[in-house]
């Protein structure tokens, strides 16, 4: 073994800020959340804000389909070229989290087939409270719980809750059907996060996505600054 | 060589991408063939045997510095489908990647400059092991183990087969696998004198059969 050997082969960390040629890579944001809780729709929305400005791309992971992978390319949110399903053997929390290979992969993949590339979005599968991303495999994450799913979710925190850089709480124009009390939620999100911020969307209203993407934007100017 | 290592690189928790394949198992319990602790105690026996002690005795050569190149040209002519090829070099890749960053070696960063997508991971695994210290005797064990402990896991996701049974399944296999695993050492090393046409070429058709149908199913929880 020649320990001292210089490493010349391709970047052995994945966390690493640059390619292999030198260049920085794009910023990965993840996000997850509980089955339902409007992820998909958000990437579609955050897709179609994103679109004209920024080179973006979309790794999906599904649990057993390619339904997410599928609903993004109907809608025809982005060319299908950039948009990439990851399979995750039943245990979506594996694949972001304790095993990121295959999504590693996934993000190198996109940025050598379509780069340079600015942004990528990785899609976790839905999953439950406890499922966060690893640093290794993004920059910052945001967590989409919905006002549907039960108003004490942000009270119950749990890592996504607490600890995702955003907190999106999604479908705000249910509440009244579902008797969620969205002040409530934004108390106990606010209890749990401290100084996180905190979304309430409706992608259904006139701002939709806006928020959430603009704080993508302040993300991205920090990445590249 | 250090048994701790060997630990490390033979623990379930590696993070190769292992866990999202199932090792035929998927496509073994939907055709009925997987049923229970007993039918898949004889599904890992005859993957131990076949496709077990190909990729033994590949990664045993690879430990003991056979060129991977070679081996890996061996280990595509070994695996008719497609698929399998396909997933093979995928799990390669993802063993690289992980490797690379727990033991890093020259020999692996010249392997993912030759195999920028990866070349097949009982390749992988046996520089692996070399890297990590390790012996072709290991090398092996890993990568049999493998051959069975995938299938076990994904069973019990995917039968809600009592995860006691599933292991006890691996643990009466133990012997077995022990003797499959010297075997596979000694094609290793005669493959290193005589060149690699002297590795087993043990097959299983319906595993390569059913991995191609597994492929086209639109809604599956395992890879592969």
């Amino acid at each position: 073994m020649h320990l001292d050997h210089p490493h010349t082969g391709p970047a052995a960390v994945s966390a690493d800020a640059h390619r292999p040629d030198g260049t920085r890579r794009a910023l990965r944001i993840g996000l997850g959340g509980p089955v339902g809780s409007g992820k998909t729709a958000t990437v579609a929305a955050l897709c179609r804000a994103l679109r004209e400005e920024l080179s973006l791309a979309v790794v999906t992971n599904d649990i057993y389909t390619r339904e997410d992978a599928e609903f993004l390319l109907r809608e025809a949110v982005l060319p299908p070229e950039r948009i990439t399903a990851v399979e995750t053997g039943a245990c979506p929390h594996t694949a972001i989290r304790d095993d990121i290979s295959a999504n590693l992969e996934a993000v190198e993949d996109l940025e050598d087939a379509v780069g340079p590339l600015d942004l990528i979005l990785v899609e976790s599968g839905g999953d439950n409270l406890t499922a966060t991303f690893s640093k290794g495999l993004v920059d910052a994450q945001i967590f989409v719980i919905d006002v549907a799913g039960g108003d004490d979710i942000p009270r119950k925190g749990g890592p996504g809750v607490t600890t995702a850089d955003l907190l999106v709480v999604n479908k705000t124009d249910l509440a009244p059907y579902v008797g969620s009390d969205l002040a409530r939620m934004a108390a106990d999100a606010k209890a749990q996060r401290a100084e996180l911020p905190v979304v309430l969307q409706s992608l259904r209203g006139e701002t939709g996505v806006a928020d959430v993407a603009a704080w993508v934007r302040e993300r991205l100017g920090a990445w590249t600054a | 060589m250090s048994r701790a290592a060997l630990l490390v690189l033979a623990d379930g928790r590696f993070p190769a991408g292992g866990h999202a394949h199932s090792g035929g198992a998927e496509a073994a319990v939907r055709a009925g063939r997987i049923t229970d602790a007993a039918t898949l105690a004889e599904f890992c026996r005859g993957r131990l045997h076949t496709a077990g002690l190909v990729a033994g005795a590949l990664a045993a050569a690879a430990a003991l510095g056979t060129d991977p190149g070679e081996l890996d040209a061996a280990a595509d002519a070994r695996t008719p489908s497609p698929a399998l090829r396909g997933v093979a070099r995928r799990l390669g890749r993802q063993l690289l990647r992980a490797a690379r960053t727990t033991w890093p070696s020259p020999e692996l960063d010249a392997l993912a400059a030759a195999f920028p997508k990866g070349a097949h991971q009982p390749v992988v695994l046996g520089l692996a092991a070399r890297a990590a210290g390790l012996g072709p005797a290991d090398a092996a064990h890993c990568a049999l183990y493998e051959s069975v402990s995938g299938p076990a896991t994904a069973t019990v996701r995917l039968l809600s087969l009592d995860p006691f049974d599933a292991t006890g399944v691996l643990a009466r296999l133990a012997p077995e696998l022990d003797r499959v695993a010297d075997a596979a050492v000694e094609a290793a090393r005669r493959a290193a004198a005589e060149g690699v046409d002297a590795l087993p070429a043990g097959s299983a058709p319906l595993l390569e059969v059913m991995a191609e149908a597994h492929a086209a199913w639109p809604v599956r929880l395992f890879a592969s």
